[in-house]
């Protein structure tokens, strides 16, 4: 296996605080609006952003979630591998929000189908957008765009897309990964 | 991750202490999701699970179909005392009957002990005992335990009695083999003529005074009196019973910490245990019944992991 690095510590930084920006720019205040992080990569990038709306934009009352998407896969039961459950949290109400899904890389979409089938039984937002730090664009089995994206990476099939996270794997970065 | 080491659910005998983790880590998830304003997953909506009672059963099966309309199986209902078995159908033919009908998973509660196992030797599906007999009520173990490790954060070490007719209970050999393997430590209480013969080689102790047994535990797993399953008398009457092993506040008024107080359901109130020990703030009898649909969602989840989607 083969590994090639993508981005470094120092530019996904810069991409966060574009990301961060963007977000601000369209949600204002957060006042109606909300982060949830699809579990487990996902809630790392969600993490970042928030800290980051935080420190830098003073927004101490933004609503953060965590939102785990295994009970609603479509792939139960037909792969190898048995699903890990993980933590869901989201401790307010969704209903009548604007909420940001968050997801390190967006691949085939599906896992972003299963979250958006998760996120109603939470209740009914009045908007949900995306936004993924990797979307590998020519992947998609199913037709859902990003509304906000790190980096596009073209990566053929038995190409994936590593994203590493300090907190988790000691280390910021993101590489692709030749099997 | 790891998978049940196991495809069908007969006994906490067969499983091991991964299992059981596995199982309560899945089951935590599962109550998160019951206490959602929509409680439902898709998980199994292309799994049929027949429930098979062929002994009379309230709580369990609603349990259980609570769990199964969660986890969005289609289900089927079968009651023995409206059913060929009255006609003389037997265990197997009435099971491959409704087997053919494309059922993945089975539910049964059979007044046989064994006819769980006995049917998984003969049939393809997999099978989840909803109590045989006076042998094993997994489910109803699992849901105990997982009570306990929730109000507690661990079950290592705690010291448990269980109380009354351990001859004729399920609920209590179930709990022993689920409380040892998690390394609680486990006493037994009741009349001597309802305690079983060389119970002590399963790992636990004997205790016949009820007021030493509540002085020394933690928790009181309190068992329903089931005359139903006497066919002698085994103690002089229910009136001494209550007063040599039934539990009451002013009994607990007189132990030097407050305990835990559990109980399986259905309550024979005044005997085993009085209404205000039962609705006391001790008692976590109501979060068994709720933690029992989160644990029954977490079995069928893990053990439909193991049906693959091609070979139906």
């Amino acid at each position: 296996m083969s590994q090639k690095l993508l981005l470094s510590g120092k530019e996904i930084n810069i991409i966060l605080q574009r990301l961060a920006c963007q977000l601000v720019e369209n949600h204002k205040d957060f006042q109606n609006s909300a982060l949830i992080g699809i579990q487990p990569r996902g809630s790392f990038l969600a993490q970042r952003l928030y800290h980051i709306l935080d420190k830098d934009y003073g927004l101490n009352a933004l609503k953060f979630g965590k939102l785990d998407i295994t009970f609603y896969r479509d792939d139960f039961r037909r792969g190898d591998k048995m699903l890990k459950a993980n933590e869901t949290e989201i401790d307010f109400i969704v209903e009548n929000k604007n909420v940001v899904l968050i997801d390190d890389v967006l691949f085939t979409g599906r896992s972003i189908r299963s979250a958006l089938t998760a996120l109603q039984s939470f209740g009914r937002p009045s908007k949900i957008e995306l936004l993924t730090l990797i979307d590998r664009r020519f992947s998609r089995h199913l037709p859902i765009q990003p509304d906000y994206n790190g980096r596009k990476v073209d990566a053929i099939n038995d190409e994936h897309v590593k994203v590493c996270w300090k907190e988790n794997d000691g280390e910021d970065a993101i590489y692709l990964m030749n099997n | 991750m790891k998978e049940l080491s196991v495809s069908n659910l007969l006994g906490i005998k067969y499983l091991t202490t991964e299992d059981l983790h596995l199982i309560f880590e899945t089951a935590d998830q599962f109550k998160e999701i019951i206490n959602r304003p929509i409680k439902k997953v898709p998980s199994l909506r292309d799994i049929t699970i027949a429930n098979l009672f062929f002994e009379n059963s309230t709580r369990t099966r609603l349990s259980f179909e609570l769990a199964e309309k969660r986890l969005s199986a289609d289900i089927i209902n079968f009651s023995a005392s409206s059913s060929s078995v009255t006609k003389g159908e037997t265990l197997v033919d009435t099971v491959n009957n409704i087997l053919a009908m494309k059922v993945d998973m089975v539910v049964m509660r059979h007044p046989n002990p064994g006819a769980g196992v006995f049917l998984s030797k003969h049939i393809g599906a997999s099978i989840i005992n909803a109590g045989d007999g006076a042998h094993e009520h997994p489910t109803q173990a699992l849901l105990d335990v997982y009570s306990i490790r929730e109000k507690y954060g661990d079950v290592k070490g705690k010291k448990i009695v269980i109380i009354g007719d351990i001859m004729h209970s399920r609920v209590a050999l179930s709990n022993i083999f689920a409380l040892k393997k998690l390394g609680a430590k486990v006493k037994v209480c009741g009349p001597n003529s309802l305690i079983p013969k060389h119970i002590e080689s399963l790992g636990v102790e004997v205790e016949y005074n009820l007021a030493a047994a509540l002085e020394w535990c933690e928790i009181a797993n309190m068992l329903r009196v089931q005359h139903e399953r006497m066919e002698h008398s085994y103690f002089p009457s229910t009136r001494e019973y209550v007063q040599q092993y039934g539990v009451n506040k002013a009994l607990l008024d007189t132990l030097s910490k407050p305990i835990t107080i559990m109980h399986p359901g259905p309550i024979n109130r005044g005997v085993e245990i009085t209404s205000d020990v039962a609705d006391s703030e001790h008692s976590i009898i109501l979060n068994q019944v709720e933690n029992g649909v989160a644990i029954r969602m977490a079995v069928m989840y893990l053990l439909a992991s193991k049906i693959k989607q091609y070979e139906n």
